[in-house]
């Protein structure tokens, strides 16, 4: 298990939580993957991962409920920390990114070893991460940082409650609910449904500016350059090309026959 | 080429989805299963109709449970133990933090959200529409094994008859592997199948008006013998179970027969079930954007239309 922050005493249930977030390309932005790199193109507007928000907001409210220390945990290039401010001023209390040159082009493995290293810089009693980015979109990265850092996993939360020693999560599956319990410290990763993300209040804006930033370079956590980025990862993308193009649309007004041409079109295609 | 495919099971069944894959990776080379928890043994010999030389079972009881990391553990084990080229996985909630949580133990690469898997001079190769699905990409896997999750209704499970020789394993566990557990299950009623296990979707947009219209489509998919999806708008509001949204934040599905219903076709459902075989959809907007991206498009009322297709659909039936 990892060793829990040593320093003064908080309070019995005051809780240090640590939110894993990213900076994607803004929604607006018509994202693309670089021919000549193979890799998303990063250069455009960027924001917080929408979902990421969530994460925020959840340990916000548990820091209101028991006390404690909300800090920002990210892996990215430097100007990610612009997009952290925002989590910042929602109330977050400081942020670490970790950024390094030979950090880009990493897949699941060295961006799992990345944050996990800087997790345990942190001991946080609770790591919680997002439903999905918008860009990479695979909803797998807790699960490798929870591996990674030796903590029990709780996966998709829609509910969760924490006391001081523990954590229970209720969530929707494909066939119901489940609702899983574990001892702090763990790593919970929330789904969308758990709340509504506040907004940031003017006052939280202008204070954000003044909130500790802090940038780490692998070397700062004791990181082999060639075990993350590019020559840390373990899947390649070999080649781009067009999505899987569908055949011309049949498109018609109902004049009350819809319904006997949409069967016909069924059948026709024995889809009954 | 040999490939160990994770076959997840519910209620003595194997997961259509599993056998999807395990059939796929019969075509591709030597294809183990390996099925974990109480039944397991059974459902293994089972495996072998879908093209499993041979699979893997344990039973062990901390694996009774829906939790991912035990089964990191037991399938760390086996492989180890055995070897293999990559281990591939149908995508669930379960299966994606099995897989993840599988390829940092091994330090194996994980591609997730494949479509297609085929071998390109011997290596596995697999597809991955990205950004939206306006991409196709061509990944591949450094080392071994490669660990892949593949999307749900990517493929169909052949059943080719035959048994597969199966051999218990035990595994070792990791110390934190056994914390979280599980304290509360609930079983949903459903009386269909599941939008992942489902050859039919039909899914409910704003356009439908009222959460009560949500009958309607029940009763054509109940019909169709297929299941009722959402848009996030909808669940967002209430309407239905998030637990059926199909889309950026919800699930990614691909069904034969999709039938949208009141659905404008936002980029973030889209992305949920453009994979779909043939795309129906129904709106009173001529504008909207799923009429860009659908097979067969109409302009008109859901409320006048779907009714009317339920009973066509029943008649036919009869």
């Amino acid at each position: 298990m990892a060793p829990r922050l040593a320093g003064p005493p908080l309070e019995s249930s005051a809780m240090k939580i640590a939110v894993c977030v990213k900076q994607v390309p803004d929604a607006t932005v018509h994202k693309r993957i670089d021919p000549e790199t193979m890799r998303l193109d990063r250069s455009g507007e960027a924001a917080l991962n929408p979902t990421d928000l969530n994460a925020v907001e959840e340990a916000l409210r548990i820091k209101e409920a028991q006390g404690g220390e909300v800090v920002l945990v990210s892996f990215g290039p430097g100007k990610a920390a612009d997009s952290l401010r925002k989590a910042l001023a929602m109330g977050a209390d400081r942020a670490v990114l970790v950024s390094d040159e030979a950090a880009s082009g990493s897949d699941l493995l060295g961006t799992s070893r990345a944050l996990a290293a800087a997790l345990e810089r942190e001991s946080p009693d609770l790591v919680l991460f997002g439903q999905a980015s918008s860009d990479g979109d695979g909803a797998v990265l807790w699960a490798a940082v929870a591996d990674r850092l030796r903590r029990p996993l709780i996966s998709q939360v829609a509910s969760l409650t924490v006391d001081s020693s523990s954590v229970t999560g209720k969530r929707q599956t494909e066939h119901g609910y489940d609702v899983i319990s574990a001892p702090l410290p763990a790593v919970v990763a929330v789904s969308d449904a758990i709340n509504e993300p506040r907004y940031p209040s003017l006052k939280g804006i202008m204070g954000a500016k003044t909130k500790p930033q802090e940038t780490l370079s692998l070397a700062d956590l004791g990181l082999a350059t060639d075990s993350v980025g590019n020559a840390g990862s373990k899947t390649s993308v070999l080649q781009l090309g067009p999505p899987p193009s569908r055949g011309d649309t049949i498109k018609f007004e109902d004049d009350g026959s819809a319904a006997q041409k949409i069967l016909d079109h069924i059948l026709e295609r024995r889809l009954l | 080429m040999r490939l160990l495919v994770y076959l997840e099971h519910h209620e003595g069944e194997l997961e259509k989805g599993s056998l999807g894959v395990l059939s796929k990776a019969t075509a591709l080379g030597a294809a183990v299963g390996v099925v974990l928890g109480p039944g397991a043994i059974e459902l293994a010999v089972r495996a072998g109709s879908y093209g499993a030389t041979k699979a893997y079972a344990c039973e062990d009881e901390l694996l009774a449970a829906p939790l991912p990391q035990p089964r990191v553990d037991a399938l760390a084990t086996l492989v180890e133990q055995t070897g293999a080229d990559a281990v591939l996985f149908a995508a669930s909630i379960l299966a994606s933090d099995v897989a993840a949580g599988l390829a940092a133990r091994l330090d194996a690469g994980l591609n997730w959200d494949l479509t297609d898997l085929v071998l390109v001079d011997g290596e596995l190769v697999g597809k991955r529409p990205a950004l939206g699905d306006t991409v196709l990409v061509d990944v591949g896997w450094k080392g071994s094994p490669g660990i892949g999750l593949v999307r749900s209704g990517a493929f169909d499970p052949v059943e080719s008859g035959g048994s597969a020789e199966f051999e218990s394993f035990d595994f070792t566990t990791e110390d934190f592997s056994a914390l979280a557990t599980l304290v509360e299950q609930t079983q949903e009623e459903s009386s269909g199948p599941s939008i992942e296990e489902a050859d039919v979707i039909v899914a409910g947009g704003r356009g439908l008006g009222s959460p009560e219209a949500f009958s309607l489509l029940e009763e054509l998919a109940a019909a169709l013998g297929g299941a009722v999806a959402a848009t996030r708008a909808v669940v967002d509001a209430g309407w239905y179970p998030y637990s059926t949204q199909v889309g950026q934040t919800g699930k990614n599905v691909a069904p034969k027969l999709y039938i949208a219903c009141g659905i404008s076709g936002a980029i973030q459902h889209k992305v949920g079930m453009q994979g779909s075989g043939t795309i129906v959809a129904i709106n009173k907007d001529p504008n909207a954007p799923i009429f860009d991206f659908c097979d067969i498009g109409v302009v008109g009322d859901l409320h006048q239309i779907v009714p009317k297709l339920t009973e066509l659909v029943r008649s036919n039936r009869a």
